[in-house]
């Protein structure tokens, strides 16, 4: 039905299924996102500048604590990510588009009405103030009477959902769409890295799934899973939040070590070293991330056999970090290295991760976790790990991918402001953190007492994360400079090592002319440098004319597959179907209302022509 | 589109791969919940009734036995699918539709039953946790008949134009899959009480 669907204009972007498109609407609407983080972060550190503030009142900081974690993890980071899969998995796998084009649209847009749920909490004046884990019994109607929780609990819930639709769909695209050649082993590595993340995303939200409908039914109809008062048992939400949440973190994590070791060997004009233990590193940690879980509980009392068990684990991913890092380093020493915005962002996540990843380590023995459970150190931990590590990572990622997003170069003067002034202020804000948490300042407390000592690193604290805010605006100007006067992009502006490399900047919507066919790991690579001689010294030389995709003469001869509203009216229905646990007395009918948008999208969606 | 759409790497239709990826995940959920429930097996509080009070074995057992025999006709509808004769698709499809049918009214009838006998969803942990799991089957079979019951009426109005093994194939892979962890769940809740 949908052929004549305009090509430009508002409405062929909501019925866009080209991964490409989808993957901007992600990235825009990640970027969205951090902007309500960011400023309720600012508000956090504007509270706790000085001893006994009243900027903010108690139950206010409560809800920004609670919202700056689940916007950051879920609205940002994730969608940030998921951005990143859209647009590079096909491109790099030589792929037309996605496995279900439809399917991606739909994943997008019930992530974006999910996350609009949540954040509508704000207008409602009813913000969750229960964390970004949502402690039982704290959730409890007795806690929590209003629908702050209901909010928390519908958001996230839909915008899990899409996570899992969108990995589903990823992970059957690099299995079964790679070109011709690109075995298993031949995948550059930044799309190992999203196959396991995908496999760790698709076996641990339905966990939270079920935890979060626990919670539902707990508060809407009175059982008491989580209610120690009949046999519920608090400690068992902890269990199920983290056999999803730190899976979760590794979510985070991996894609951006993926991202790293792509953009490493292209500013260091080597390979990546050791490819296929990087390989084995990436599986390993994703399989020792279901097995970890419960170090985020030992203060719980788990018992001598469970915390030394999750402990031993715990220490054990140490061991293909390390990895990671070593090779990272292997693949810099003796290269030509180019410290562009990209390669500094990159390397700025190794150095640190590794100091957020040693800090892990101590966690990961009970007798000095019970000492620093709670405190201002874990804070400092999971900053380095997701922020230092993670957004840093991704940092890179988006100098180095922009102008193949875009075909616009981003600036290098204020990109490099842009670090500096990020480096500086991350450092500023959170290595305090590590004093701070050592001399017992607790966490996620709204002040303290000015005769605690904890005023001078509390004071740079704050000053770091207004540093780091102004690096943020430095980067929103590059973004728009970039669009207004930005260079244009050559097709390969790095000299680049992967297939998305050989196409102009931006892609054409059809992707590839020719079906590309790959006999390597960085085969674009060697298909631009040969050996100088056959004597096999190893020696390359750039060749004349590299085989960059040709364009073709008559695109509409390409068959694409058809924009679609389906996606966005199903997701629609999806988010009714959320909402109708706000209407107490007619929320049957909201349900109904819901079910029947979402029964009509989906027979829309079977019987139209994809 | 060009030539690399058509074919995958690994031989296999999407849509099936993607069915054994969404199977994968349901495994966890389904986990998950039959976790949850061998917790509270024993959650019942004093004056509530247990599983050996309302659990009518005779009853659950027919209907597993309807839902196993309902597999058996996805099989052959799926085989007729695959050659092309009509008459046996439609009526090996019609009698899976109907096999999910017959389960959701033996489930509806278990339920007003229990709920008749003051085995509510909140009257014990044990209550809760098995309408939760078995709610959340119940709700698999649910969407499985809706979807092999538009495939039926799908092949009624398209006939010999609309023989898609592929689609019938992943159909046939959910209810399987959704009888399998009954299965598992007449295993766990129903018999285990009696061992």
């Amino acid at each position: 039905m949908a052929t004549y669907l305009p090509k430009t204009g508002v409405i062929s972007w909501l019925t866009t299924v080209d991964h490409k498109r989808i993957g901007i609407l992600y990235a825009a609407s990640a970027f969205f996102f951090l902007a309500f983080g960011g400023i309720e972060a600012l508000l956090m550190r504007t509270q706790l500048l000085l001893p006994n503030m009243t900027f903010l009142s108690a139950e206010v900081y409560n809800g920004l604590v609670t919202m700056h974690g689940t916007t950051m993890i879920f609205l940002f980071l994730m969608p940030l990510i998921a951005a990143f899969f859209n647009f590079l998995i096909p491109l790099m796998i030589g792929a037309a588009d996605v496995a279900y084009p439809r399917m991606n649209a739909l994943s997008f847009w019930v992530f974006l009405f999910g996350g609009l749920l949540l954040n509508y909490s704000f207008i409602a004046g009813q913000v969750p103030q229960v964390g970004w884990f949502a402690y039982a019994n704290l959730t409890s109607k007795v806690f929590t009477p209003d629908h702050s929780v209901d909010f928390w609990i519908l958001g996230i819930q839909v915008v899990g959902l899409a996570s899992l639709i969108s990995s589903i769909n990823f992970f059957v695209t690099i299995v079964n769409m790679r070109c011709k050649g690109m075995s298993l082993l031949k995948m550059p590595i930044f799309i190992w890295a999203s196959l396991v993340t995908q496999i760790l995303l698709f076996l641990s939200l339905p966990v939270i799934t079920v935890a979060l409908i626990m919670i539902a039914t707990d508060r809407t109809f009175g059982t008491g899973f989580f209610d120690p008062g009949v046999g519920g048992s608090v400690v068992m939400w902890q269990h199920l939040f983290w056999i999803f949440g730190h899976p979760e973190v590794y979510i985070l994590i991996l894609p951006a070590m993926g991202m790293v070791s792509e953009i490493i060997p292209v500013f260091s004009r080597k390979p990546l070293f050791g490819y296929p233990v990087m390989v084995y590193s990436v599986s390993a940690i994703g399989f020792l991330g279901f097995a970890v879980w419960a170090h985020h509980m030992f203060t719980t009392g788990l018992g001598a056999w469970a915390t030394a068990f999750f402990s031993f684990a715990t220490m054990l991913i140490a061991v293909p970090t390390g990895v990671k890092i070593f090779n990272w380093i292997g693949t810099m020493w003796g290269g030509q290295i180019r410290f562009t915005t990209a390669n500094l962002f990159a390397i700025s996540f190794v150095c640190m991760f590794t100091i957020g990843g040693l800090s892990g380590i101590m966690h990961a023995s009970p007798p000095i976790d019970y000492h620093q459970h709670d405190t201002y150190f874990v804070v400092a931990h999971f900053h380095y790990v997701l922020y230092g590590g993670a957004v840093m990572g991704i940092f890179g990622g988006v100098y180095y991918w922009f102008p193949k997003f875009f075909g616009r170069m981003l600036s290098e003067c204020l990109g490099k402001w842009q670090f500096w002034l990020y480096m500086i202020g991350f450092n500023m804000t959170f290595f305090p953190m590590h004093f701070l948490g050592l001399q017992g300042m607790p966490r996620r407390n709204f002040t303290y007492a000015p005769d605690q000592g904890w005023e001078l690193w509390n004071v740079v604290s704050s000053l770091g994360a207004y540093i780091t805010a102004m690096g943020g605006l430095v980067f929103l100007v590059n973004v728009i400079y970039a669009f207004w006067k930005g260079k244009r992009a050559p097709a390969d502006p790095w000299d680049g090592r992967t297939l998305e490399w050989s196409l102009t900047s931006p892609p054409p919507e059809y992707n590839f002319a020719v079906a590309p066919e790959v006999s390597q790991v960085d085969d674009w690579w060697y298909k631009k440098y040969k050996p100088v001689s056959s004597s096999g010294s190893g020696q390359l030389e750039k060749v004349e004319d590299p085989p960059y995709q040709p364009d073709v003469e008559d695109p509409s001869s390409i068959h694409l597959p058809n924009q679609s509203f389906w996606p966005i009216v199903l997701a629609m229905g999806i988010t009714v179907i959320a909402s109708a646990f706000f209407f107490p007395v007619s929320g049957l009918y909201v349900a109904g209302t819901g079910i029947l948008i979402t029964l009509i999208a989906s027979y829309g969606w079977s019987y139209e022509t994809p | 589109m060009t030539a690399l759409a058509h074919s995958t790497q690994t031989g296999i239709d999407n849509r099936k791969f993607g069915m054994w990826v969404l199977i994968a995940s349901e495994c966890f959920l389904f986990g998950t919940l039959i976790t949850n429930f061998l917790i509270h097996k024993a959650s019942i509080l004093p004056g509530t009734p247990g599983g050996q009070q309302v659990f009518d074995i005779e009853i659950t057992t027919w209907s597993t036995f309807d839902l196993l025999m309902s597999s058996v006709a996805m099989v052959l509808a799926l085989d007729a699918c695959r050659r092309r004769d009509l008459f046996q698709f439609r009526l090996w499809t019609a009698v899976v539709v109907l096999g999910g049918l017959v389960f959701l009214g033996f489930q509806y009838y278990e339920f007003s039953h229990f709920l008749h006998n003051d085995f509510g969803f909140t009257t014990s942990l044990f209550a809760s946790s098995f309408y939760l799991l078995t709610g959340c089957h119940g709700l698999h079979v649910l969407v499985g008949t809706l979807w092999l019951g538009t495939i039926f009426v799908t092949s009624l109005v398209r006939g010999d134009r609309w023989f898609n093994a592929d689609v019938v194939e992943t159909a046939g892979l959910y209810w399987h899959f959704v009888d399998v962890v009954w299965i598992v769940i007449f295993t766990v809740v129903y018999l285990y009480i009696y061992l």
